[in-house]
């Protein structure tokens, strides 16, 4: 069931094209990433979503139908550059935004002592957001984005200022808020938070998506054949590379190659029959490595 | 409650609270009564050192002219100005007057000399005196019997009452000094309220675009209930201010003068007036009658009319303006930006302050009339020619065009706000705003 579908938007800005073309389809109840480089349109993208700004051509859909400000009303956003009046109180200033996304004022205060809590920051209410950290600044903003309980949540780069113990928090909320229902975009730099939570992805590079689809098979289809094997005894290569060899006190450890698209199984068979296996693991490429490898080389597919 | 509302409330309560709202809103009145009352004060405190003046006198006719004062002490020395220019005595001595001839024949021959300046004071009291005497000799040259008396008859001090007369016939003691002081104060209060306020609403635009407040909060409200609300807040702040500061100034003013034991009995003023006689003990000298006429025309003075008007003006000249100012924060991308579009909209504000000033000469000239119907100047121009009596037909018209207008520019700086707001790093110009007025959706 796809939620949201971007269909060849187009977006020109004086001198360049920001977006070209970019399609993609998200389905309900899962995270999807928007990969790439600085620059490459991810927010331009997001905030086309946002009704921000409106594309050049092309269309957006909301549920089938055609995206229109209204719907907006719908979706939490968390901007890149956070938006909070910086002389205003931390309590007062959620409890408005809260208010103004159509909570009564009760509910509101309900939902966010839960959430202070939850986040430990009760002893914030009173403080100016002046006076917060930028990571600090950004908690309270998560907390307004999600407070009313959005179908779909558009976070632009969420991690971005984040020590790795509240980066960590954040991810656990991310994938709490799946669990409840919600569809999730967000754009970032994190490759390890794309494999922990993506469930499918599009990279963008220089205005055009260059790779786009299923975490998992993405890595897959990046598979290199490499396998990282502990046995007993040593081996001997025949039908595969070794890459490195290491003696430890449990046995050896290697990392092979396998030669000519052999699946796991075959090569698994050949290496039971040289030593007893402690271990055999398939190494995926990272989305780190993908990523890399997709910017800076020729794109593959499209 | 409604989110117009919410934003409303928002506006209102963080200015409100704010030190410097506060402690500007109780500060005003205490300094303006401090501005009347310390110069007060300091001319009761003169500059007690006596000046010591010699007099050389070479006609020997003013030896008994120069009566002492507080202030100086005069002493006439035969001696010749040269030999006292070089003695020691010179030294105990602040000035010297010398007088070398007749000043009948030649007014011009006393000098003052004298190391440091002489001040304005001396130099005045001395030339009075000397006026004086000469005159009086002069009259008692002509030989006339009873002369002195018969000029003291002749001397008349005339002051011309002004009376306006109500639709009724009835008649109103009115002041025109006190009509151009009432004028002018709201004239410049209007003034200051369209430019303070003003800029508080593009600074705010221009806060929550920078900052990108408006991205996250344009996702729950239209562009155009985020700008009204924020205008409406911030003239609710306005009158918050303007009210406190009339409710605080009547109370300082009364606690002020029973302080000083003058309660100021206008009745009996006003009687006393009216019978020609001023003997009531007034706490200042009154010669003419000019303070009891002002307080008799202040009473006079019909406050609930020019309050109601003045609420009215400033709210359709701050709304006018107020939604220019929004639309050009929306329209730039951080505060120094504002300046070179802000211009365009300050200059008919400080061109109305002084057709208001030139409009208090001639309240009823073709300057003040056609000022007081455009509606940029109109709301300052009609308040200094408010006090003078304005047709009602001519406060209508000039209500109704300042309110027509401010609607036209409500809606103009709706759309250029609704596509300003949202819009980054483009460079601005006049025509691409007018562009943006006529985008549809």
């Amino acid at each position: 069931m796809k939620l949201l579908e971007v269909k060849n938007v187009v977006k020109q800005f004086s001198g360049h094209r920001a977006l070209d073309g970019v399609s993609l389809d998200i389905p309900e109840n899962t995270v999807y990433g928007l990969l790439g480089p600085n620059g490459a349109g991810k927010t331009t993208l997001i905030r086309i979503i946002n009704c921000i700004t409106a594309p050049d051509s092309g269309e957006v859909f909301l549920n089938g139908k055609r995206l229109t400000a209204e719907d907006v009303r719908h979706i939490g956003y968390l901007p890149e550059e956070r938006g909070l009046y910086k002389k205003m109180k931390v309590g007062e200033q959620a409890l408005y935004l809260a208010q103004l996304k159509g909570m009564t004022k009760q509910e509101a205060l309900m939902a966010l002592k839960y959430w202070f809590e939850k986040f430990e920051i009760q002893y914030w209410w009173n403080k100016k957001i002046e006076e917060l950290s930028k990571g600090m600044a950004q908690k309270v903003q998560f907390i307004t984005t999600i407070l009313h309980k959005p179908k779909l949540l558009i976070f632009d780069e969420p991690f971005s200022g984040f020590d790795p113990v509240n980066a960590d928090l954040l991810k656990r909320e991310i994938l709490a808020l799946k669990d409840g229902g919600a569809t999730i975009i967000f754009s970032t730099h994190n490759m390890s938070s794309v494999e922990e939570l993506c469930d499918n992805i599009s990279l963008i590079d220089k205005s055009k998506i260059v790779l786009q689809g299923n975490v998992a098979e993405i890595r897959a289809a990046h598979a290199t054949g490499t396998y990282r094997v502990v046995t007993k005894t040593n081996l001997h290569a025949d039908s595969f590379d070794v890459q490195s060899e290491k003696e430890t006190h449990h046995g050896f450890e290697y990392v092979l190659k396998s030669r000519a698209g052999e699946s796991n199984n075959v090569l698994l068979g050949s290496l039971m029959t040289q030593s007893e296996l402690f271990s055999f693991e398939e190494v995926l490429p990272t989305m780190n490595d993908i990523f890399i490898e997709t910017v800076t080389t020729k794109p593959k597919q499209s | 409650m409604s989110k117009i509302a919410l934003i409303i409330n928002r506006e209102y309560t963080t200015r409100v609270m704010k030190p410097s709202f506060i402690i500007l809103t109780f500060l005003t009145p205490v300094l303006i009564a401090g501005m009347i009352m310390v110069p007060l004060l300091l001319a009761q405190i003169k500059d007690n050192t006596e000046k010591k003046i010699v007099v050389i006198d070479q006609t020997g006719l003013y030896q008994n002219v120069f009566a002492d004062n507080e202030s100086f002490k005069f002493e006439l020395i035969d001696q010749s100005i040269e030999s006292f220019r070089t003695s020691k005595d010179k030294e105990s001595y602040d000035a010297v007057l010398f007088i070398p001839q007749d000043l009948s024949l030649n007014p011009k021959a006393a000098t003052l000399f004298s190391e440091e300046q002489v001040g304005l004071e001396l130099k005045s009291y001395v030339s009075g005196l000397l006026k004086d005497y000469i005159e009086e000799r002069k009259l008692a040259e002509l030989n006339i019997p009873d002369f002195k008396e018969l000029v003291e008859k002749t001397k008349v001090s005339i002051d011309v009452k002004t009376v306006r007369w109500g639709k009724d016939g009835e008649e109103k003691m009115g002041s025109a000094e006190l009509a151009v002081i009432i004028g002018m104060i709201s004239a410049f209060v209007i003034y200051i309220f369209i430019v303070v306020y003003g800029a508080q609403v593009m600074s705010g635009v221009v806060q929550e675009k920078t900052s990108r407040i408006v991205e996250v909060i344009i996702s729950s409200v239209k562009p155009f209930q985020l700008m009204m609300g924020k205008i409406i807040g911030i003239a609710m702040v306005g009158l918050t201010q303007f009210a406190l500061w009339v409710i605080l100034s009547v109370v300082l003013v009364t606690a002020l003068t029973t302080a000083f034991g003058t309660t100021l009995d206008i009745e009996a003023y006003q009687q006393a007036h009216t019978m020609g006689v001023s003997a009531v003990n007034l706490p200042f000298d009154d010669q003419d009658g000019v303070v009891s006429e002002l307080l008799i025309a202040l009473q006079n003075f019909d406050f609930v009319q020019t309050g109601v008007l003045f609420v009215l003006f400033f709210l359709g000249g701050y709304l006018l303006y107020a939604s220019l100012f929004a639309a050009v924060g929306s329209a730039v991308d951080n505060e120094t930006d504002t300046q070179q579009f802000s211009l365009p909209l300050t200059l008919p504000i400080v061109f109305a302050i002084y057709a208001a000033i030139y409009s208090a000469e001639n309240p009823d000239g073709p300057l003040a009339f056609w000022c007081s119907m455009i509606p940029f100047t109109s709301p300052i121009v009609m308040m200094v020619r408010l006090p003078f009596g304005v047709p009602a037909w001519q406060l209508a018209l000039s209500l109704g065009i300042l309110i027509l207008s401010f609607i036209g520019s409500t809606w103009v700086a709706g759309k250029i706000y609704r596509t300003g707001i949202l819009m980054y790093g483009k460079k601005i110009t006049w025509k691409e705003m007018m562009k943006w007025v006529f985008y549809k959706g």
